[in-house]
């Protein structure tokens, strides 16, 4: 959890056919606070975490975790935790079990499998398939999963999705507590109002390209006091 | 602190099949079916010149059908499901993580089909009708036959694990071994060309199941064998190859 965990993104670039999902996009995300990556529904957002974690390629630029791309980590789990929007797992496998599996890959013992499904709330669920969870458990099993080798850096992929009010408090004081021990972390979402609630620092994108790189303060004067009016004059979408 | 190896790997892979209950359940099922329909086949056997041991394996037919299907969704379930992105992000080397499901798949179908066959064989022996000849593991070529028999089953399933590495696609992949294995040997018109030896499934139950050389195959089991494993090695590199260089969702 040094300052050698700053993700950074260089020029990034990916096509998709003839249309550019990233477009040369280029920002840091530091240590120790939280950093709201904001943009409408196909920003690029998921594409960019994407490349991050080495799942898919960039056509130019970098996107770097601690200086190295993800590819070269040596116990990548340890580094970089990140829940991505969509499954991540298997419907017919019990949350323990999926998590073992990650463990298994990442040297970590099975006892801490326990740990962290207890951190996330899950235990009593632990033992029944996946495919069973409510919406609101995926996203606590996929978060648990992130959590689970105690990397330094977190990539969390609109983390309040399918949440109750109630998780919604738990889940943004985790990210926060995360952020406040030091740990990087990027949490993507095209919610403006809950982003304020959570985040330090604001990246916002529109396009693939990066309209702004501030503080929720700085937004918002930017929108006349307005978060909303600011990101929606940002995105084309006023 | 070096970084993950094949070992942990493959440890992850083998937690991955043991905690799917569908896949013990359908393996299970192959093999019941193979042991099943081979324990039939010895029963129907009726010429005393014929070759009971390789009607006792006729069984992999089925067999073949269930291994061919689990190597497929040993990937591509993975694919339908996201799950490729958390395999891939605790394992970004994604050729290591094709070849830890080849050994522990491959492993698991091993012990599976060589237990199905054993079986197909000691029930179907146990059946025989008494006007034919009761084979026994210790005669000339019976024991390789039934050994090759559950090697194929292996291969096979490493087959679909190769050509699900390279579609990803669950539907399209099966529909792949199915066509592979059932229709182009008729498409092929094997038993008139010489091209049968090639063929996987004709290999089976002409070479690998045989004690009594079959025409059109003689060269040797062995050989064959080989041929046989050359599909899931051809498959499973151009598998790795795609993996590496193409997105993962």
């Amino acid at each position: 959890m040094t300052k050698g965990n700053t993700v950074s993104i260089r020029g990034l670039t990916k096509r998709y056919g003839g249309t550019a999902a990233v477009d040369d996009l280029t920002f840091d995300v530091q240590p120790g606070a939280v950093t709201g990556f904001l943009g409408p529904n196909g920003s690029g957002k998921s594409t960019t975490m994407k490349i991050l974690l080495g799942l898919a390629r960039a056509d130019a630029g970098s996107a770097l975790i601690g200086g190295v791309p993800y590819r070269s980590l040596r116990w990548p789990l340890r580094t970089v935790g990140a829940a991505l929007d969509g499954a991540g797992f298997q419907a017919g496998r019990s949350g323990t079990s999926h998590l073992r599996a990650l463990a298994a890959a990442s040297g970590i013992p099975a006892r801490r499998v326990d740990e962290v499904l207890a951190e996330v709330g899950l235990s009593q669920a632990a033992g029944q398939r996946a495919g069973s969870y409510s919406l609101g458990m995926r996203q606590r099993l996929a978060l648990a999963a992130a959590l689970l080798a105690g990397p330094a850096v977190l990539l969390l992929d609109e983390p309040l999705n399918g949440l109750d009010p109630a998780g919604v408090r738990w889940m943004r004081s985790l990210i926060k507590e995360q952020a406040a021990q030091g740990r990087t972390v990027l949490v993507s979402s095209h919610l403006i109002s809950e982003m304020a609630l959570t985040a330090d620092r604001l990246i916002v994108i529109d396009r693939g390209r990066l309209v702004a790189d501030t503080t929720v303060d700085g937004l918002a004067a930017r929108g006349g006091g307005s978060l909303e009016d600011a990101f929606l004059n940002l995105t084309g979408g006023a | 602190m070096d970084g993950y190896g094949f070992r942990d790997v493959a440890r992850m892979e083998w937690i991955k099949l043991r905690s799917l209950p569908s896949v013990r359940w359908t393996l299970l099922l192959g093999m019941v079916a193979t042991a099943a329909l081979g324990v039939v086949a010895g029963y129907n056997t009726r010429d005393a010149a014929g070759d009971p041991t390789s009607n006792m394996l006729a069984g992999v037919v089925l067999g073949q059908v269930i291994t061919g299907v689990l190597g497929v969704l040993a990937i591509t379930g993975e694919f339908g499901s996201g799950m490729i992105g958390a395999t891939f992000g605790a394992v970004p080397r994604r050729g290591l993580v094709l070849a830890a499901k080849a050994a522990v798949w491959g492993a698991t179908f091993l012990v599976a089909g060589e237990a199905a066959v054993l079986a197909a064989f000691l029930a179907g022996t146990a059946l025989l009708r008494s006007g034919v000849p009761h084979p026994s593991l210790a005669s000339a070529g019976v024991a390789r036959a039934v050994l090759m028999t559950g090697a194929y089953l292996a291969l096979v399933g490493l087959m679909g694990l190769g050509i699900g590495a390279v579609l990803r696609h669950g539907g399209a992949s099966i529909a792949v071994v199915i066509g592979g294995l059932f229709v182009l040997p008729l498409i092929v018109g094997a038993a008139q060309h010489g091209y049968g030896r090639l063929l996987p499934e004709l290999i089976a139950g002409n070479s690998l199941a045989a004690v009594k050389p079959v025409p059109g195959f003689a060269w040797s089991p062995w050989l064959e064998l080989g041929i046989v494993a050359l599909y899931p090695a051809v498959l499973l590199t151009a598998g790795g190859w795609l993996l590496a260089r193409r997105d993962a969702g």
